[in-house]
């Protein structure tokens, strides 16, 4: 029908004020409020300007429509809802009830104006559910997606402080690596290191891989394009800590270490790094 | 940024556009546009320049031995990934041999191959369809 | 018209490249920087790259020419502020900047065109 929802409509134009007024009450009473997240005012702020936006789209669009052109603007404002709550600790189901809560409120409006037409209200009842409902699983979904953005972005964050950069003097830093590597793993750390070099200055970066119990051949492509990419900014790399096995994984892959120096410790890489820094210290105080 | 302003940022990037390769100028607007993209997919900053340098070269490629041409940027998106997928298209006289086109190193001085083997190698996904006379497509893409 | 302006450090000329360049600005680049170690004599030329966020085989190729056009004249050449995400993106694509030195800063790269000038008189 092209003309549901016209009870709600009009109360959205002509009685907006006094719902959104209903409906931060409701909000603020019920059980599921987390007043420790989030302030009241944000709260109803949060509210007005989306009842703001729910009335601009019922009426430019269909209410069985919320998929829709008209409701684009309505969606994008749960898409950033869903995700700032789901930052500030809020779970899925509180998260919705923000789009749910809705109900109660526009039901006691709707069955106020239409006390004298009940069959209306039965049928804007249920356009009205049906608008909700859907709102609301919309805005679970973003949570979801949301959540799972902030879950990859703590993996990339936990990735990158397990393996500190570590500077051992002046232009010489070291990586310590630990643990088996994964690519992905490998590709994070590598492209720290390259800052750090560029942050610091150093001119030695010592990545030490004793505590590396196997290296794959992906990995070991990933070391050597690392040294490489140092070269090519100016700085020099020393691997140390190679064990036999490892040794011949890289040979195996045709890899030129000739011009790559390999200690057997860090502490021998940090000797010939040092001897070779000093070597270069320039005269005038830097 | 207002809801709305999202909602525009976002449509702005959802179609492809198609960028006219004839000068070096040109050139240059194929870089911008196609970090501006990469930087809308959410590609990291390494990504964003093995993207950008890539279509450098394909776009040279097109300027100097396709006598010109045009590219095309996609947003891709299957729902898990997001990526970029550029086409260059030219009516040039075409490779005659693009197995060795690709072969050739950069240390063999001026050449086709330079463009298109670094191209291929910063590509997840790369072709070419070349017919001697009647010009050249690659496509590139990287994903997310 | 847009110039890439090159300045004089003493025996070394400084070049910092900040703009996306085109084909003439290139060329040009490479004519004026030729002039110049000629009329100043000098002895050593730092390219800073520290603002380019992409570094293609074009602009490979325009590096690796100024840098045999200055061994011609007798200056060194150093390529300073290479960017991580570029360095790793040109060892992908297989470009080595062959016969050019690199260093991490001008300071750098300003003492590593000192010690080749020692070298050189000893």
């Amino acid at each position: 029908m092209a003309t549901a929802g016209t009870a709600i409509r009009s109360l959205f134009s002509t009685q907006e004020k006094e719902f959104l007024a209903d409906w931060t009450e409701a909000q603020l009473n019920a059980t599921s409020l987390r007043g420790d997240l989030m302030k009241e005012s944000e709260l109803r702020e949060q509210s007005r300007e989306f009842l703001a936006l729910l009335r601009v789209a019922a009426q430019t669009g269909a209410m069985d429509r919320v998929d829709g052109v008209a409701w684009a603007q309505v969606r994008d404002f749960l898409q950033t809802v869903s995700r700032s709550r789901a930052q500030q600790g809020f779970s899925p189901t509180e998260t919705a009830m923000f789009v749910f809560s809705l109900k109660q409120p526009l039901f006691a409006r709707l069955r106020a104006t239409l006390s004298n037409d009940p069959q209306q209200f039965a049928d804007e009842s249920w356009v009205a559910t049906n608008m909700i409902d859907r709102l609301g699983l919309f805005t679970m979904e973003m949570y979801q997606k949301g959540r799972e953005e902030v879950i990859t972005r703590q993996q990339q964050e936990l990735m990158e402080l397990s393996t500190p950069v570590v500077q051992l003097w002046d232009n010489i830093l070291a990586l310590p690596l630990i643990g088996t590597l994964d690519s992905e793993r490998t590709q994070v750390v590598m492209e720290n290191l390259l800052q750090r070099i560029v942050e610091t200055g150093a001119m030695i970066a010592i990545i030490d891989i004793t505590g590396v119990p196997t290296v794959d051949t992906l990995v070991a492509q990933h070391l050597m394009k690392t040294v490489a990419a140092a070269r090519l900014m100016g700085a020099d790399c020393i691997i140390s800590g190679i064990r036999p096995q490892i040794a011949q994984t890289i040979v195996h892959l045709g890899v030129n270490l000739q011009d790559v120096t390999t200690k057997a410790t860090l502490a021998d890489a940090f000797t010939v790094a040092l001897r070779r820094t000093q070597a270069k210290l320039p005269q005038s105080g830097a | 940024m207002t809801a709305a302003d999202r909602v525009l940022a976002s449509m702005a990037v959802l179609e492809s556009s198609v960028i006219e390769i004839r000068s070096s100028e040109d050139v240059v607007r194929v870089r911008q546009e196609t970090r501006k993209r990469a930087v809308a997919q959410g590609f990291g900053l390494v990504d964003q320049t093995k993207l950008v340098t890539a279509a450098s070269e394909l776009a040279r490629n097109t300027m100097e031995h396709g006598g010109g041409g045009q590219v095309e940027l996609l947003p891709l998106d299957d729902g898990a990934r997001k990526g970029l997928r550029l086409i260059f298209t030219d009516r040039g006289q075409g490779i005659a041999n693009v197995e060795q086109a690709l072969k050739d190193g950069f240390s063999t001085g001026s050449g086709l191959g330079l463009g298109l083997g670094g191209a291929r190698r910063l590509s997840n996904e790369f072709s070419i369809d070349s017919t001697p006379g009647a010009g050249t497509r690659v496509v590139m893409a990287r994903w997310k | 018209m847009e110039k890439i302006p090159i300045l004089k450090m003493g025996r070394f000329l400084l070049v910092t490249i900040q703009v996306d360049m085109h084909d003439r600005l290139a060329m040009q680049l490479q004519d004026d920087l030729t002039d110049r170690i000629v009329k100043t004599r000098a002895r050593g030329v730092l390219i800073d790259i520290s603002s380019l966020e992409v570094v293609d085989s074009f602009i490979g190729r325009m590096i690796s020419n100024i840098a045999a056009m200055a061994r011609i004249l007798d200056a060194d050449t150093v390529v300073v502020g290479m960017q991580p995400a570029v360095a790793i993106t040109l060892v992908e694509l297989g470009l080595s900047l062959d016969g050019v030195r690199t260093a991490l800063n001008v300071d750098k790269g300003m003492a590593l065109l000192q010690e080749r000038m020692a070298d050189d008189s000893r």
